[in-house]
């Protein structure tokens, strides 16, 4: 087994890189695959509490590279799949506190034992967006479709071919179909013929995501959400499967109207 | 604004990236192109005749690509032309 290494990036803050990184790791455990992500945004962890792991850290990455501990014991193990396991940022460093040779180190011992290695990248074009793309074998990129999240998504592809990390694929996530329908929002196809890279999924605005980080249960767990469902999709092409686009429609029409006008839910 | 006339905001949000994005990829600003058009319009009328007006020149996208694509129409050439 020599594990896949995929980085979720985005430049600009805020677009759903954490989210989509739980969600892609647990749909990808749920279907038996063994994955472990790294949160690489040092001094502003995040992807423990979307996870629902926070209460079980002990020691971090920079505990790893610094040598306090052996990588097996910075790895958390999910409550619920155990094939799933975490590995902390460190909370009270900082970003130079890891390199990119790290972060290569870090990710070969990892290779033998997983299918997936997944990795949060911080936003920005720093230090911790470097070391998270260093030892990527694919990158994703993660954007909304509004303008200042697509320019920065296309300083990322710019930097990502630069760097010779080859074309990265697309996450479009919080697409409102509704917005798109009225043409109020930039649609997918927009957003992918200006960026010019090719789509791996569409995420639709859901609030499911937010009970579900609040829950520390990402929504993939979830079998009714339709972001679920878009992430689970996304996890099957991520596995080499052909899964066609969901219609994002048909929810966001009549069906939701009859469900609210029935009072259900 | 008049609701009527409204233009829908996905088309100005797209107008807008695809000006925002071929000046960033070029790391050219718009005065910096307005400028290199005048040194090339300077260049080109040394040796013929151009008609300033009819000039297109600008920055277009195909896929990642970036190309300066410059129309030019040739004045019709009048011979006997004084001087
Ligand atoms: N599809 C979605 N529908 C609704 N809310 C969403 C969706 N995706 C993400 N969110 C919400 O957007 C917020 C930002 O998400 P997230 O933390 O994953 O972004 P990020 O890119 O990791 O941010 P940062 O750059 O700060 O690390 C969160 O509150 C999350 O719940
Ligand atoms: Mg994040």
């Amino acid at each position: 087994m020599t594990a896949q290494v995929i980085t979720l990036t985005s430049g600009k803050g805020g677009v759903g890189k954490t989210t989509a990184v739980a969600n892609l790791a647990t749909a990808l455990a749920m279907d038996g695959k063994r994955v472990v992500c790294m949160d690489g945004d040092i001094g502003l962890r995040n992807l423990d509490v979307v996870m629902g792991l926070e209460n079980r850290i002990v020691y971090d990455i920079v505990d790893v590279i610094e040598g306090r501990c052996k990588l097996k014991q910075a790895m958390i193990r999910d409550k619920k799949l155990p094939e799933m396991y975490l590995i902390p940022a460190a909370q009270t460093r900082d970003k130079n506190a890891v390199s990119p040779s790290d972060m290569m180190r870090i990710c070969n011992d990892l290779k033998p034992d997983f299918d997936f290695v997944i990795i949060d990248s911080p936003a920005g074009i720093e230090r911790g967006f470097r070391n998270a793309i260093a030892p990527a074998d694919k990158v994703l990129v993660v954007t909304n479709p509004e303008v200042s999240a697509v320019r920065d998504a296309d300083r990322v592809v710019g930097i990502l071919e630069a760097e010779e990390k080859g074309s990265p694929l697309l996450i479009l996530n919080r697409l409102n179909p509704t917005l798109v329908k009225n043409n109020d929002m930039l649609s997918a196809e927009d957003v992918l013929d200006l960026l010019g890279i090719q789509l791996l999924g569409i995420v639709p605005e859901d609030e499911n995501v937010v009970i579900g980080s609040n829950k520390g249960a990402p929504v993939v767990t979830d079998a009714k959400s339709r972001a679920g469902q878009a992430f689970r999709n996304i996890a099957k092409r991520l596995q080499g499967q052909d899964v066609p686009l969901m219609n994002l429609e048909s929810q966001g029409g009549l069906w939701s109207a009859i469900q609210r006008l029935t009072g259900r839910k | 604004m008049n609701f009527f006339t409204r233009k829908k905001s996905a088309s100005s949000a797209k107008e807008r990236l695809q000006l925002v994005l071929v000046h960033d990829r070029t790391d050219l600003t718009p005065a910096q192109l307005e400028a290199l058009k005048d040194d090339l319009l300077k260049a080109i009328s040394k040796y013929i005749e151009i008609d300033p007006e009819a000039v297109q020149i600008g920055l277009e996208r195909d896929g990642r690509e970036q190309k300066l694509v410059a129309d030019i129409p040739l004045r019709a050439v009048t011979r006997n032309r004084a001087g």
